[in-house]
């Protein structure tokens, strides 16, 4: 066999590996970005109809912690007086099992008659709207707060 | 990994199974490992190498039985590992036919009789793979259950690496002990044993892990874990002294104390334990450097290799002259002369891919070694239970493990200690135990991945004080 065509061979070979390489990252690529809904979620009840109205009054405040997006999408979570802690850890207020949240991942907390949410040292971040919060900051009633693929706002 | 730019779509989608871009991934790996047996063949002059279209028929049918296999019995596993897998075979299949070529070629200048080729052991041990991973998915339909067995894998585990040195069956092969045989069969039960011991670690670390990350003593100011709470992890350091001094086999006491501080790292999230574990290692090192000949051989080989060229260095000096050979773009298959390395198709395979892809192509397969890494860990990040986490882990760092260890060693920046290469390789018991491995982590992802409801059961999962509305 002729020089040229071994040697053509020789670097079509390698550009075909190379080829199955980033075929295999493009299939790796659209898998991390697939949607996680169908994840298991027997304990959230996904519901788009807006939450049902609060039974009972909780503890004076009043406002809830309601879930928008993500696999525990309809949760709602009454707020009291005391602190919310969100987070994977099975002791937080609000467990998102979700592989972009930390253990122990924010906090919200009521101050006067505020709401202050705190990022407990998280490694993606917790993002009020679209910006990744570093310090306690004030968390207003309805502004999207995102961790991982969670969104939630607060609620009236 | 960075935060989550995109919003996740809020339809509630079907997860998709991802099986057609498995197979899209498996009829491309095996095109690609094809046409690496046809090169090899035209680069050697011979036209297609013996069993040509037999070994093309019978990997590709292996490869469809598997993905049959995979859809019917894993439906969400993810679909990267196993045409990964399959690619990394078949590409070592055809080196190992390379060498073939170049061992006939050698008898027949010589005049000696044809050597048995091991390309065909190499094919039957792949089937035999690819079946077992077919098998470990038909009986493993629910890797938690696996915890049960927690106990009986260590003594499993043990009893796995003692066989070679118990009698009769006991087979040594150039200085190691690492062989039982059985009439004509040779197996490394070490292979094996790495799988249920990680089994076990997974198991014993799930149910101990909070007094390892949490119970300690101050010691001189020092916050240190609690004797008791070191015991397994001093048993594994006396494990691997133990196989290194006895066995011979510095590569598998690596791996197996790198496993255990890996997956102790996991389940405990302190970095302590990769500190103690690193300063145990130096210290069992230095000991086995001081007491161990063959121990002290490896490191003076690896820090003068030139000086010993001709005798206990020739291996690596000869597998760097052919990396050198290579260079960026390699010789071509079955253009070099990988064979003038000893053990070429077993322990310096990657030195025979080197030489022949060049350093593009060695680039390629560690990133393919990367994938495969990542798949795992991937899957040890979704999983909801902690045994399925730890056991995903630890299968993943197994094999980062081997390939940095191998690579490491072939390129002389670790001392050589000789291990295969995951799925390059010649040597059956390596390539089924890797296989298994690949069905154990197919069936944890395809648990993870899967939206059944009762797959959320786990207590840890459930947001138990939220009021759903």
């Amino acid at each position: 066999m002729s020089e040229l065509a071994i040697t053509l061979l020789r670097l079509g070979f390698l550009v075909l590996l190379w080829i199955g390489v980033f075929y295999t990252l493009g299939v790796l690529r659209r898998d991390l970005r697939a949607p996680r809904e169908a994840r298991p979620s027997i304990v959230a009840t996904p519901s788009s109809v807006p939450p049902a109205p609060k039974r009972s009054r909780s503890n004076g405040k009043g406002s809830r912690l309601v879930v928008t997006e993500g696999p525990l999408s309809g949760t709602v979570v009454p707020m009291g007086s005391g602190s919310i802690s969100i987070g994977r850890a099975p002791d937080s207020t609000l467990v998102v099992d979700d592989d972009y949240a930390s253990g122990n991942h924010a906090r919200i907390y009521p101050v006067d008659d505020q709401w202050i949410v705190e990022d407990l040292n998280s490694t993606n971040g917790t993002w009020l709207e679209s910006t990744r919060i570093s310090r306690p900051t004030v968390l207003p009633t309805g502004v999207p707060l995102r961790i991982g693929r969670t969104v939630m706002q607060v609620r009236k | 990994m960075s935060a989550p730019t995109a919003s996740p779509s809020t339809t509630q989608a079907v997860q998709p199974t991802r099986r057609n871009q498995e197979l899209g991934l498996l009829i491309f790996a095996w095109f690609v490992g094809s046409a690496a047996l046809a090169i090899v063949g035209i680069g050697t002059g011979d036209g297609l190498p013996d069993r040509f279209w037999l070994t093309l028929g019978v990997t590709a049918g292996a490869g469809l039985v598997a993905h049959a296999v995979v859809r019917s019995l894993a439906p969400y596993a993810e679909p990267i590992m196993l045409p990964t897998a399959f690619l990394l075979n078949l590409l070592g299949l055809a080196m190992i036919y390379r060498l073939d070529i170049a061992a006939s070629q050698r008898a027949i200048e010589n005049g000696s009789p044809e050597p048995t080729p091991e390309s065909l052991g190499q094919l039957t041990w792949t089937i035999l793979g690819i079946g077992l991973l077919c098998v470990i998915l038909l009986i493993v339909r629910d890797h938690r259950k696996l915890q049960r067995y927690t106990y009986i894998s260590l003594l499993l585990g043990a009893l796995l690496l003692l066989m070679p040195l118990f009698p009769v069956i006991g087979h040594t092969v150039n200085g190691a002990t690492l062989w039982i045989k059985i009439g004509p069969f040779t197996y490394q039960p070490g292979e094996l044993a790495k799988i249920v011991l990680t089994i076990f670690m997974a198991g014993y670390l799930v149910t101990h892990r909070d007094s390892l990350a949490n119970v300690r003593r101050k010691v001189l100011g020092v916050s240190l874990p609690r004797l008791r709470d070191t015991g397994p992890l001093l048993a594994a350091w006396v494990l691997s002294l133990a196989i290194m001094t006895f066995e011979k086999d510095l590569g598998t006491s690596v791996i197996f104390f790198g496993l255990f501080i890996a997956m102790v790292y996991v389940a405990t999230q302190r970095f302590g334990w990769v500190v103690l574990g690193a300063g145990m290692f130096l210290v069992g090192a230095t000991l086995l450097y001081l007491v161990v000949d063959h121990v002290r051989v490896r490191v003076e080989i690896w820090l003068d290799p030139f000086q010993y060229a001709n005798d206990a260095g020739f291996q690596i000096v000869q597998s760097l002259y052919g990396l050198a050979n290579g260079g960026m773009f390699g010789t071509g298959l079955g253009q070099g002369y990988p064979q003038l390395v000893p053990f070429a198709s077993s322990d310096f395979i990657l030195a025979a891919f080197g030489e022949e892809l060049g350093l593009t192509g060695i680039m390629a397969l560690l990133l393919l070694y990367g994938i495969l890494v990542q798949r795992g860990l991937r899957t040890a990040i979704s999983c909801r239970d902690v045994f399925g986490r730890l056991l995903a882990s630890g299968l993943a760092v197994v094999f980062a493990l081997q390939v940095f260890v191998v690579a490491g060693g072939v390129t002389k920046l670790i001392p050589m200690t000789g291990l295969t290469t995951p799925f390059l390789s010649a040597g059956g018991s390596a390539l089924v135990a890797n296989w298994i491995m690949i069905g154990l982590l197919l069936r944890i992802s395809d648990i993870t991945r899967k939206p059944s409801p009762e797959g959320a059961a786990e207590p840890s999962a459930s947001p138990q004080r939220v009021t759903p509305s």
